[in-house]
């Protein structure tokens, strides 16, 4: 079973942010960068599918020089080869540019499975995966806490809320978007990230894909970047001291968040 | 637990020097190091308890004879690469490092440098694999500074070399199931030889009681009349020069350790300084504080210069275990005085085992004196220097 498992890189979790002069983005100045966690657990849940079924993962990757730590990364852990979207055209742009260029770099590859993390550790936005399912024509399924193969499609896992689960069939090609904590991550071994430097990392440019200038062309993009901004407020509960206490514990478990 | 990474401490921007795979050896090493050995190191160094469930963990990541070729069951990581896994390791602990230094830099590469293919072959992918230990007999309770001087000695007879005399201060020794004993063949060269555990005559005893280093095993070896058969016997050793340049690659990993733990107690006292509020400020905000941060933060990234340059060197083939010595002795002076430094910052809350400083410190105290003592470093700088020997009676 082929896998291709789409990683993100993005800035440490520890790191100290600043926000960019242009009040857009974060400075990006002086950053360590890591992979998203979600992708993290989305890679390992690909090399255990592969253990146990054989075939090969591929990792895909776009961003600057940088990336190709976390391409790597992947390479050291166990995938069998990468590839690496260096244009700039390619990250200048909203989920659905990120995700154009992902279906121009993967419509010549064979797969069964393409996992994303459930959303980046940056923006966020839990959209790629979905947007590329739709452009290459395959069904999806988000928050996948469990992959089964069958036959005949995937059985898979979905997280809902509240604790509960539901179970989903999926013919194959299918795309998951694989949510943090499903598995337990692997640290890279010194043989691996030895071993990985044998291993093909494939650079893709626009050109090489047929991606233009119109295809970079972002729906949305960001107003302004600011940090959280402090409010303070003093509310005092009036009553008796037993209705008082039931109140704050409200406040406690569904304001404040607690509990 | 407020056990500090080494994350971040680069002021001269070294990681734009490190190559990809470096970078992430160091990343690896960290991650496992804040999830394996961070949550139960401060439990067992209280305890005095070596972690060996962590033996076959470190094995798996590759830390063990990290260094060495790949057909022997090894990474075949460069010098550099090596340094960092150390650097990491002894952020969390020295202990750790030193079990890591010794099966590595003392057993593994004596082996490997001086020891037939046989040998070879039997015995590095087993403690690679962490599946044999290793220990390294060349200290002695009367020869410490002074090796060469040493009375352990190894006869001919028929079926090998009779060995007899003790070694102390043995890391890894009564756990060990190979160890690597210097001795006086005939009472005249130096030569290594390998004592397998349960050999007749070898006991391996622990010394117990230590203020320092109280993760790792510490051992004294006895031997009386052990038989060693030829086929033990490092064939390529010969004189003082092997055993030394078995603890030129451990001092080399010490050297980047030192760093390990100077960082670990830096990243501490500056997340402490920001929090900790005296006179409705943090702490952070005094002078006096900041001055002990800078120092620091200072110290760090010249001991971290010295480290790059050294591995660098190491890397090319171009070095002279002088450098190294340089590179012990100093990195491990600066990381015993960032950890007292340190500890001040923290003040009274600088001596609990909550916070690595502490045991930090105390582990330094050892790591000072041992690998050659920062006097018997700053001689050999000197005889470098000068072209006379300061030691030698």
């Amino acid at each position: 079973m082929n896998i291709v498992v789409c990683l993100k890189q993005v800035p440490k979790k520890d790191s100290i942010l600043r926000i960019g002069a242009d009040q857009k983005w974060i400075d990006e100045r002086d950053l360590s960068y890591e992979m998203s966690e979600a992708d993290a657990y989305a890679l390992e849940e690909a090399l255990r599918q592969k253990e146990k079924h054989g075939g090969e993962v591929i990792v895909i990757s776009s961003g600057p020089e940088r990336v190709r730590q976390s391409i790597k990364e992947a390479l050291a852990k166990g995938a069998d080869r990468a590839i690496h979207l260096t244009d700039p055209l390619f990250n200048s742009g909203d989920p659905a540019v990120i995700a154009r260029a992902l279906a121009g770099a993967l419509k010549n590859e064979k797969f069964d499975l393409i996992f994303t993390g459930l959303q980046s550790d940056d923006y966020g936005f839990a959209q790629v995966g979905l947007i590329l399912a739709e452009m290459l024509g395959l069904p999806s399924a988000t928050i996948v806490m469990e992959v089964q193969p069958e036959d005949s499609g995937v059985r898979v896992k979905r997280e809902l809320e509240s604790g509960w689960f539901q179970w989903v069939k999926l013919p194959m090609p299918a795309l998951l978007t694989i949510q943090s904590g499903i598995n337990q991550l692997r640290y890279a071994t010194l043989k691996g990230i030895m071993a990985a430097k044998k291993k093909e990392i494939k650079e893709v440019k626009a050109a090489d894909i047929g991606f233009t200038e119109s295809d970079a062309i972002s729906a949305q993009s960001i107003q302004r970047a600011y940090f959280p901004e402090k409010t303070k407020r003093t509310e005092i509960i009036e009553g008796k001291p037993a209705e008082a206490a039931a109140k704050l514990m409200e406040k406690l478990r569904f304001d404040a968040r607690v509990f | 637990m407020a056990n500090s990474s080494t994350a971040d401490v680069d002021f001269f921007k070294l990681d734009s020097l490190l190559s990809d795979e470096e970078r992430l050896v160091r990343q690896s090493v960290r991650s496992f190091v804040e999830k394996e050995i961070n949550p139960i190191i401060a439990e067992c160094y209280e305890a005095g308890r070596f972690p060996t469930e962590l033996i076959p963990k470190l094995a798996e990541l590759g830390v063990l004879g990290a260094n060495l070729p790949e057909k022997y069951g090894c990474a075949g990581m460069n010098n550099v690469g090596y340094g960092l896994v150390m650097q990491e390791l002894e952020a969390g602990d020295s202990g750790i490092r030193s079990f890591a230094s010794v099966q590595g830099a003392l057993c593994m590469y004596p082996i490997y440098k001086f020891g037939s293919e046989e040998q070879r072959k039997k015995w590095l992918p087993p403690m690679a694999a962490g599946k044999a230990l290793g220990c390294f007999g060349l200290t002695e309770p009367s020869f410490g500074s002074n090796p060469a001087g040493m009375s352990t000695r190894a006869d001919r007879v028929k079926d090998g070399w009779l060995l007899n005399g003790s070694k102390a201060w043995i890391t890894s020794g009564s756990v060990a199931d190979i160890a690597i004993v210097w001795a006086k063949a005939d009472g005249e060269r130096i030569r290594g030889f390998l004592v397998e555990k349960g050999t007749k005559g070898f006991i391996a005893r622990e010394v117990k009681h230590k203020m320092s280093l109280r993760a790792s095993i510490t051992s004294e070896l006895f031997f009386q009349d052990c038989l060693i058969p030829e086929e033990n016997v490092l064939p390529e050793s010969g004189g003082i020069k092997s055993p030394l340049m078995c603890l030129t690659q451990a001092r080399y990993g010490i050297a980047w350790g030192a760093l390990g733990a100077a960082m670990s107690c830096y990243k501490t006292a500056v997340d402490y300084a920001k929090e900790r509020i005296q006179f409705g400020k943090p702490i952070a905000s005094f002078q006096l504080t900041q001055e002990k941060l800078a120092g620091m933060l200072t110290e760090i990234s010249k001991a971290q210069l010295i480290c790059m340059r050294v591995g660098r060197m190491k890397d090319e083939g171009d070095y002279d275990p002088v450098h190294v010595s340089m590179a012990k002795m100093n990195n491990v002076k600066m990381a015993l005085e960032c950890a007292r430094t340190a500890r001040s910052v923290l003040g009274a809350n600088g001596i609990m085992a909550e916070y690595p400083i502490m045991r930090h410190m105390c582990n330094l105290e050892s790591v000072y004196t041992y690998e050659g003592t920062n006097e018997m470093h700053m001689l050999i700088i000197g005889n470098h220097i000068t072209g006379i020997p300061a030691f030698n009676g």
